[in-house]
């Protein structure tokens, strides 16, 4: 049951904060984000990283596209 | 590469009002790794370019937790025992950190903006009615950042007098002796815990209640965690916003061309805001050293497992390799990711609303008062000293 993670770049301010939570997952490139795959194998690390961004810039979705992160 | 050498003396000197002691300069340019020796805690090694400021401050090879207890270099005699959101590492600081993120997020500071937009105008209101001279710190720029980080913990403002002093003492490095720091911190904490425990008898849904319902129904921290982190929220939630209100201001008033282009296109404010976020160091000197956790290759050294090392975020600002001119203010920069805010897990939680505030406060400010000017010579207007943060003892002004 793979995850979809969408980043923002838009929205992205570039604090680093999902890169140094999920360090294998994120990535900045030109000081954005960007998910390292947008599809990965469930990972507690990843939902962290979406709630954590300052922004929410990061959605994390199920594959049935149910928002798993972050919360509102 | 600096092998056999001495270390530095380090900070270079006493923070100077808001210049950049120019060592960082020479040291980007020919040293961006060296080795500093510290007042309190040894030696350690001092990173100043951007990128690697950046690797130090996001790379889980540079820990925060390994400091706690540790006599590490510091410019404090005080060696830090707490463990608090700024002293800890993941997971344990995303734990914590989740818990007041939402809080923070833009979203919900923006909800704030109106706000803060009528608590300046209140702010604003008084100063007029005062007439000139008026002292800024004490009319704007203090009371705007408290009253807002008040009302999202549920901490009464009333009683700002007695959490302003133990505040202003938690946060001195050598203003005052290290026995009043201690017991300053030890009064704040007695302070959050008396909040705490009124918010078991009656909830609430402010951010320490929140916090209160995460420990009391979720266990998802400890008591001391819940505690120092109310303490952390309060001081860090309005000292370096209220420093930094007054520091720009102050910036402004001494550079007219730069206050003159914000006063004829007013939508220049938050690029303006960004700007001063990078060239203003709030920091008197680099400190939260970082332990490493192993050998690690950075800026062309190898800094041994067991090594401190320091970040100089104004420096890592003032980067050309990032920046074009970048001791110049330039209000209408293409890109600025200033890192002034830091950088990874630590990331000023506060960003947002610190952001939302310097925006609120300057606009109206300029509006307001279209003649604003410093009250006194500028060689007369003071900035504390012994601090962790630079900041004016006072700014008056006239219009």
């Amino acid at each position: 049951m793979p995850w979809r993670i969408d980043v923002d770049r838009e929205t992205c301010v570039g604090s680093g904060m999902c890169t140094a939570i999920a360090s294998n997952r994120f990535v900045l490139v030109a000081d954005r984000a960007r998910a390292v795959d947008a599809t990965v194998e469930p990972d507690e690390a990843v939902l962290d990283a979406a709630e954590s961004c300052p922004m929410e810039a990061i959605v994390v979705r199920d594959e049935a596209g149910r928002v798993l992160a972050p919360e509102r | 590469m600096t092998t056999g050498q001495q270390p530095r003396t380090y900070p270079f000197g006493e923070a100077d009002r808001l210049r950049l002691h120019p060592t960082y300069a020479e040291l980007r340019r020919s040293e961006p790794v060296t080795r500093v020796r510290l007042p309190h805690g040894g030696d350690g090694w001092l990173a100043t370019r951007y990128t690697d400021v950046r690797t130090v401050l996001s790379d889980p090879r540079f820990s925060r937790a390994a400091t706690v207890g540790a006599d590490v270099p510091r410019t404090t005699p005080l060696v830090s025992r707490d463990t608090n959101i700024l002293t800890m590492d993941p997971p344990d600081h995303t734990r914590l950190r989740k818990l007041v993120a939402k809080a923070f997020t833009a979203r919900r500071t923006e909800m704030l903006r109106p706000r803060a937009e009528k608590i300046v105008g209140d702010l604003l209101d008084a100063v007029e009615a005062q007439g000139p001279p008026v002292d800024l710190i004490e009319a704007l720029a203090l009371p705007l950042p408290i009253t807002l980080i008040c009302e999202m913990l549920g901490v009464p403002v009333e009683d700002r007098v007695d959490f302003r002093r133990w505040s202003d003492k938690a946060l001195a490095l050598t203003a005052f002796a290290p026995e009043e720091i201690v017991a300053a911190v030890e009064d704040l904490r007695d302070y959050i815990a008396g909040l705490v425990a009124q918010r078991r008898e009656h909830p609430t849904d402010d951010v320490l209640g929140t916090l209160v319902q995460a420990r009391d129904e979720g266990d998802r921290l400890t008591e001391a965690e819940l505690v120092n982190f109310g303490v952390t929220l309060l001081v860090a939630g309005h000292e370096t916003t209220a420093n930094q209100i007054g520091n720009f201001v102050y910036t402004l008033l001494t550079e007219p061309e730069h206050l003159a282009a914000l006063r004829t296109t007013p939508d220049l404010v938050p690029a303006a805001v960004e700007e001063l976020l990078r060239i203003v160091p709030l920091g008197g000197a680099a400190g939260f050293a970082r332990i490493a956790t192993e050998d690690v290759e950075i800026g062309g050294v190898t800094v041994p497992a067991g090594d401190a090392v320091l970040v100089s975020m104004p420096s890592a600002n003032r980067d050309d390799a990032v920046f074009t001119h970048p001791e110049l203010i330039d209000f209408r920069r293409e890109t600025n990711p200033h890192i002034a805010f830091g950088h990874g897990v630590h990331h000023c939680v506060g960003a947002q609303l610190a952001r939302m505030e310097l925006q609120v406060a300057l606009s109206a400010l300029l509006q307001r008062f279209p003649a604003l000017e410093l009250a006194a010579p500028v060689e007369e207007i003071v900035f504390k000293k012994g601090r962790l943060v630079r900041g004016l003892a006072s700014l008056p002004v006239r219009w």
